[in-house]
């Protein structure tokens, strides 16, 4: 039984207004961040033990969730962190909405920002919809995925179970599996788990490894053997609906699970497992190793939840830092 | 070959000015007369207030919108533009809609451009209909109505038997033929260049291979029916050997390069502001430093601004749902003085030579001088001004610049374009 600290009445008292935050990617962060984020979610983790899982936190707050892509556990989690932190909270989806009408995202960024969110949480198939929302909206905005991008929660969800399963992050062994090219979890990760000092080995068939990646940090390999040498297998999705028509990734999806499927004979005994789903079964992971013990799929999904409630209440609190936008480089 | 309203011919009087006209190795504080639009004395003065007197500059890449998307820029707002930016000449761009394509709408362009463009304008004409890449244009027809060369600009003519056949028969036509280098299979689904930054921002990579080849290829057909080509906004290292090799070779191959290549890298792009978002793409270091010695040692001979305005609500989307292009006439000589000038990367004279003759002699345009006897055509500049650039100062319809809040030093004060005073800060 682990020890259970009561709630500290600071833990829970409500919110300052502070100057605007955002979490739009994982370079919006640091170290530090990072652990205190994996200690609220700690707190947040015991408080939902209890029977009255709802917290007083941010009553009288209101988080939008804005999903301009479909979304099964990102959009529940972020809508039940919101509620059991007990926000007013709003969920739109694309279809159904007048984004069915052709309007533009600076006009429903605008249109939402009339009812002056405190969070803006966006999912959008286009690398730089967070960084618009930030510009149009009073609120501060919560990236839950941009295209190919950024999946800042996904990555410290991620964090966060791998350092309850194995007891800390710092000198671990990641390889990062498979369509690394069409994945923002990918990218979050690898910047996360460089940050927190694990070490991080790619490995996938070279057209799906984006050129140039190992400056964020990594090692790549086109070798699937190389996965025994690691303590966590992150598989990653075939992401077939954001492959160009005809472009030739892989020769075919038989030729790639041959080659690079996750299958129990390719892995160590003992050797944890991550997927962020969802997964397609034997295609990128054999049925086998996503039911085993070693699979961590169903506690990233739990995780998902306390984490997400401890981006929440950090943004409207403390917490990570203005987004960096980049200068315009100088030069000569 | 230039069409602009027949406006007043002035005089001015430009006193105690350090007068730098590279082309006839001038550099030297005089006082220049301009009577009835042409320089009529040139004489040696003392003191002087410090400011320069050039020989005005030469666009040979701008997009004016017109006919199509006027909302976006129109002749007289694009010309407006370029006189403000120090420019006595500019080229028009035929990837408009619809194409210029026909002698039928080059002709209601140059009505249009005698009746509003304030500085002379020239129109190049598409190589192939519509810029489908599939038929040629009535090439000699166009010429003979007044294009001032052919361009597919924005597309690549993708078949090598097409481009071919281009230069076996614009030589009928006498006019020069541009080309704008891409291999569509590499850049297929690219936004920015493939590197560091791509794999890191997970866009679709654009990698500078898919402009180095097409170059090859060019430069190969070039060379091998002897005759000239101008390759069109330059962005790769790849690109500038290849041309450098050719023009070495004897091949009678021209280049020009943009100011935000030359000022600009890949890393800019992390600010997912779509005002860096362009085609060709932004590229590493090497490339930068590559383009940036090739203008120096005059391997491109000039450099073009590319000026495609974009309406506000194109560019206010994410990064990756943005078009292509940026504004450029109203900041070119400010950023590059600022950023290659001043820091002593490219001495001053050159950088006037390539914005103002180099580009005049790729079109075989009448090169501007500041000489007794030729027409004036004049920029005076304030090398110490400093400006913040803020939307607005741009005379401009669109504001999509990639210089918007930054502070520049160096700024036009006067445009003297076919001996009228267009602009005057």
């Amino acid at each position: 039984m682990a020890d259970v600290r009561p709630l500290l009445r600071s833990e829970l008292l409500p919110p300052r207004t502070p100057a605007r935050r955002h979490l739009i990617s994982i370079t919006d962060l640091e170290r530090e961040d990072v652990e205190r984020l994996l200690a609220l979610s700690r707190t947040f983790a015991r408080s939902l033990e209890r029977d009255v899982k709802k917290l007083p936190t941010l009553r009288g707050r209101t988080v939008v969730n804005l999903f301009f892509e479909s979304s099964t556990r990102t959009s529940s989690s972020f809508e039940l962190a919101a509620k059991r932190l007990s926000a007013d909270v709003m969920s739109i989806k694309s279809s159904g909405s007048a984004v069915d009408k052709g309007e533009s995202l600076k006009d429903t960024l605008l249109t939402i920002g009339a009812y002056d969110p405190d969070v803006v949480v966006i999912r959008h198939a286009h690398i730089g919809a967070p960084h618009l929302a930030a510009r149009h909206t009073p609120a501060h905005v919560v990236n839950a995925g941009d295209g190919k991008h950024q999946h800042p929660t996904q990555a410290l969800l991620d964090l966060y179970t791998i350092d309850e399963e194995l007891g800390g992050i710092e000198g671990l062994h990641v390889a990062i599996v498979g369509d690394v090219l069409h994945s923002r979890v990918a990218r979050s990760n690898i910047q996360a788990l460089v940050l927190m000092g694990a070490r991080v080995t790619l490995v996938g068939p070279p057209p799906l490894i984006p050129r140039g990646v190992e400056a964020m940090g990594c090692t790549v390999s086109h070798d699937i053997r190389d996965l025994r040498a690691a303590d966590v297998v992150y598989v990653l999705r075939m992401q077939r609906e954001r492959m160009l028509e005809g472009a030739n990734y892989v020769p075919s999806l038989r030729e790639y699970t041959a080659r690079w499927g996750v299958t129990p004979e390719r892995l160590r005994p003992g050797q944890k497992v991550m997927h962020p789903g969802p997964m397609n079964r034997g295609v990128e992971i054999d049925p086998a190793v996503a039911d085993a013990a070693e699979s961590l799929v169903e506690r990233q999904v739990r995780s998902g939840l306390v984490v997400r409630m401890a981006v929440l209440y950090d943004l409207l609190t403390q917490g990570p830092v203005e987004v960096k936008v980049a200068e315009i480089e100088e030069v000569a | 070959m230039l069409y602009g309203k027949n406006g007043r011919k002035d005089d001015i009087a430009f006193e105690g000015v350090r007068v730098v006209d590279p082309g006839q190795g001038i550099d030297e504080t005089l006082t220049v007369t301009v009577e009835q639009g042409v320089v009529t004395r040139i004489e040696p003065a003392s003191g002087g207030n410090g400011k320069v007197l050039a020989p005005a500059f030469v666009d040979p890449h701008v997009h004016l919108r017109t006919p199509g998307r006027e909302d976006e820029e129109d002749l007289a707002s694009g010309t407006r533009a370029a006189a403000a930016g120090g420019y006595c000449a500019i080229l028009a761009m035929p990837n408009t809609d619809p194409v210029v394509d026909s002698a039928a709408v080059l002709g209601a362009l140059i009505e249009q451009a005698q009746e509003h463009a304030e500085i002379p304008v020239g129109f190049l004409a598409a190589i192939t209909k519509g810029q489908e890449g599939a038929e040629l244009t009535e090439m000699a027809e166009l010429a003979e109505r007044g294009a001032a060369g052919f361009s597919d600009d924005g597309r690549p003519i993708v078949a090598p038997g097409l481009l071919r056949r281009a230069l076996q028969y614009g030589a009928t036509a006498g006019r020069p033929l541009a080309v704008h280098c891409e291999e569509p299979t590499l850049s297929r689904g690219g936004h920015v260049h493939e590197g560091t930054v791509s794999a890191e921002l997970g866009f679709g990579g654009y990698p500078s291979v898919a402009e180095s080849v097409m170059v090859g290829r060019d430069l190969a057909l070039a060379a091998y029916e002897e005759r000239p080509l101008h390759l069109l906004h330059l962005s790769a290292r790849e690109s500038v050997d290849e041309l450098r090799r050719a023009r070495e070779a004897g091949v009678a191959a021209t280049g020009e390069v943009t100011p935000h290549h030359l000022c600009l890298t890949d890393e800019a792009v992390r600010s997912l502001d779509p005002n860096v978002k362009m085609n060709p793409p932004l590229r590493a270091h090497g490339d930068r430093a590559a383009l940036v010695e090739a203008l120096r040692d005059g391997t491109i001979g000039a450099v073009a601004t590319d000026h495609a305005p974009h309406a506000r609500h194109e560019k206010e989307v994410p990064f990756e749902e943005a078009p292509f292009g940026v504004t450029g006439l109203e900041t070119a000589f400010s950023a590059l003085y600022t950023q290659l000038v001043e820091p002593g990367v490219l001495p001053l004279a050159t950088l006037l030579e390539r914005m103002s003759a180099g580009p005049a002699r790729i079109y075989g345009l009448e090169a501007p001088r500041i000489e007794v006897g030729a027409p004036a055509n004049l920029v005076l500049l304030d090398l110490e001004a400093v400006w913040h650039v803020d939307e607005g100062s741009f005379r401009s319809k669109s504001a999509n610049s990639w210089l918007l809040d930054s502070k520049l030093r160096g700024r036009v004060l006067q445009t003297v374009a076919g001996g009228k005073l267009v602009y005057a800060a």
